[in-house]
């Protein structure tokens, strides 16, 4: 076996025995080395910021972050195989987007099959998981169950936005600006399916590239023939569709 | 609705009921001179059949002034009011039939008759009105009692749901596949603590077994049973979790709902501790003074913690259980206050007999 061709797994559980299984379980292949162990979401996304591993076993209960928030904040690169001992919403997510999964207690058999499988994404066999993690997220949410944060990453930095915090969502290309406490924070996720995730009671597209947090708005004042702009209570100045304004005024004529 | 129109059943009854009181005036106008016989059934029927329509209305009044709610003058002057009004019209119908009949060859002398009966008509037109104004009042008692014995009916069902939910969620899929996961995990590196931990989930197993058939146990019972479901989860989480616990002695013998206590550790647990890096600690306060049981629940939790994905024996179901089984006499007050989280019950300690 080539040195230089092992492969670099990451473990992520917060239970150092369920830790250990998955190790003991891995040492019989030599192929694969385990350049980290992280206990929580935070050091998960540090480790894989800075080992680019092939390989995360990624449990989905945790602090700090749970395993969607980490996979949301890892980006592509790396292959997932995902570890829970019973989430039926999540299950059925990872069945229907094809994802790999591990159930515990994780039998030697299921492991190898994931194994094997991951093996043959990471060699080209096997298509990568191409769904964006944002929506893998979506789908394994319990159903009428919103967003209630927003975790973004700035290089190893992770940054949670309660969604309270967000003023507003501005799309920028393939990703979204989140504008929260006078900051913004890019995170690269499309404006409809943070649309999607988001509260409807709570949130409202008013423009092909902004969603608004309705709380934040003052007024609304017309802007040209067809257009408004919406005006945040911390003065800022949003542009209104023509249909986003029909939404908008249902919403503030209640 | 009104009682009598919305359903058709009652609707035929009423009208029957009319039958003896349109043959009771009937036999009044003939035997106190005047109308004959003929005249008397040919007038007393098509009246009572149109005044019992009339009288329907006397519902709504009825229903302005709810007897056990309005003052007796009120309801006096409300019913007096109608009852004028309701005889004013029955001699207006009594009038224009005894006209219309009058064009007929067999009852031409009607209204010559009719005349000497008015004041006898105005007497019974107010007593029949009183009269339907009473059945209203007891249809209405009626329907209400129904409605109170509906509604209870109700919350008993709520609350033996609540129970069901709380004994069906007794042992959370998520504790029991997480533990075998340890189990299986100490089988290579601690065969014996592998053993002692499958003895540890046996004995929580065990201890919940049969629960669903009792209505109450000894609190030392139940906290046996959050013992040994913390032991368990002291395997699995390590130093992560501590436990800190003052009990009175007095309290052990305290008759309480089964799996009450319980969930509400675990949730001190799954909520508290498992969200914790560094772990925290679970505080149990038990006292029992002056006839109450007082329960305190406390944990250290992280207030940034992920969203949570499921969901067990929640606070609700306490609440609801503790509600349907000890009404006004039991209090549950939940309190988050910086990283500390404290559910706090009271409860009697002598369980009153529940009706079921």
């Amino acid at each position: 076996m080539n040195q230089q061709k092992r492969i670099r797994a990451v473990i992520v559980d917060d239970e150092e025995l369920a830790r250990q299984v998955l190790r003991e379980f891995l040492s019989s292949h030599p192929e694969i080395e385990i350049a980290a162990e992280c206990a929580n979401g935070f050091e998960a996304v540090k480790a894989v910021a800075e080992l680019k591993p092939d390989l995360v076993f990624l449990d989905i209960q945790m602090p700090k972050l749970d395993g969607f928030e980490v996979l949301e904040l890892i980006g592509p690169g790396a292959a997932v195989v995902f570890v829970t001992a019973y989430d039926s919403y999540a299950i059925k997510a990872f069945e229907v987007h094809a994802v790999d999964y591990l159930l515990k207690p994780i039998g030697a058999e299921r492991f190898e099959a994931a194994l094997e499988r991951a093996k043959e994404r990471l060699g080209g066999k096997l298509p990568q998981q191409t769904l964006p993690p944002t929506e893998l997220a979506a789908a394994a949410r319990p159903p009428s169950q919103y967003l209630d944060r927003i975790p973004v990453r700035d290089g190893t930095r992770v940054f949670i936005i309660p969604v309270s915090k967000l003023d507003y969502a501005e799309a920028q290309d393939d990703y979204v600006a989140l504008a929260s406490e006078g900051k913004k924070h890019l995170k690269q996720q499309t404006i409809s399916s943070l649309e999607t995730a988001l509260d409807p009671s709570r949130f409202l597209r008013i423009h092909r590239s902004y969603i608004v947090n309705l709380e934040r708005v003052a007024r609304v004042e017309p802007y040209s023939k067809d257009s408004h702009i919406a005006v945040l209570a911390n003065g800022t100045q949003l542009p209104v569709s023509k249909a986003g304004y029909t939404r908008l005024r249902a919403f503030l004529d209640r | 609705m009104h009682p009598i129109l919305g359903q058709l059943r009652r609707l035929a009854l009423y009208l029957l009921a009319w039958v003896p009181l349109a043959a009771l005036l009937a036999y009044l106008l003939d035997v106190a001179g005047g109308l004959n016989r003929v005249e008397a059934i040919a007038l007393a029927f098509p009246l009572c059949l149109i005044y019992a329509f009339i009288c329907l209305s006397a519902y709504y009044s009825c229903r302005a002034t709810p007897i056990d709610r309005s003052t007796v003058s009120r309801l006096v002057f409300t019913h007096g009011t109608g009852a004028l009004a309701a005889s004013g019209l029955w001699i207006l119908v009594a009038k224009f039939l005894s006209y219309s009949f009058s064009k007929t060859t067999y009852l031409s002398n009607i209204n010559t008759h009719f005349a000497r009966q008015v004041p006898l008509l105005i007497g019974t037109g107010v007593l029949f009105y009183l009269l339907s104004i009473d059945l209203y009042y007891v249809l209405m008692a009626v329907d209400a009692s129904r409605e109170a014995e509906a509604r209870a009916l109700q919350a008993g069902i709520l609350a033996r749901e609540a129970e069901l939910k709380a004994l069906k969620a007794q042992v959370n899929p998520h504790f029991l596949f997480n533990s075998l996961n340890s189990i299986s995990a100490l089988t290579s590196s601690d065969p014996a603590k592998a053993r002692e931990m499958c003895v540890l989930l046996g004995d929580f197993l065990r201890r919940t077994l049969g629960l669903g058939e009792k209505s109450a146990i000894p609190l030392e019972e139940e906290l046996s049973l959050v013992h040994s479901f913390l032991a368990v989860e002291k395997v699995r989480f390590g130093a992560r979790i501590k436990m800190d616990e003052t009990i009175d002695k007095d309290a052990m013998g305290v008759p309480v709902p089964p799996l009450l206590l319980q969930p509400l550790v675990e949730n001190a647990v799954v909520h508290g501790i498992a969200n914790l890096v560094e772990g925290g600690w679970v505080r149990l306060d038990v006292k029992a003074s002056n006839g109450v049981l007082s329960v305190v629940i406390e944990n250290t939790f992280d207030p940034d913690a992920p969203p949570k994905r499921k969901s067990g024996v929640g606070l609700a179901n306490v609440r609801q259980r503790l509600a349907a089984r000890y009404g006004s006499q039991a209090s549950l007050d939940v309190k988050a206050n910086g990283d500390s989280f404290r559910v706090a019950i009271t409860l009697p300690t002598h369980m009153e007999a529940r009706a079921s």
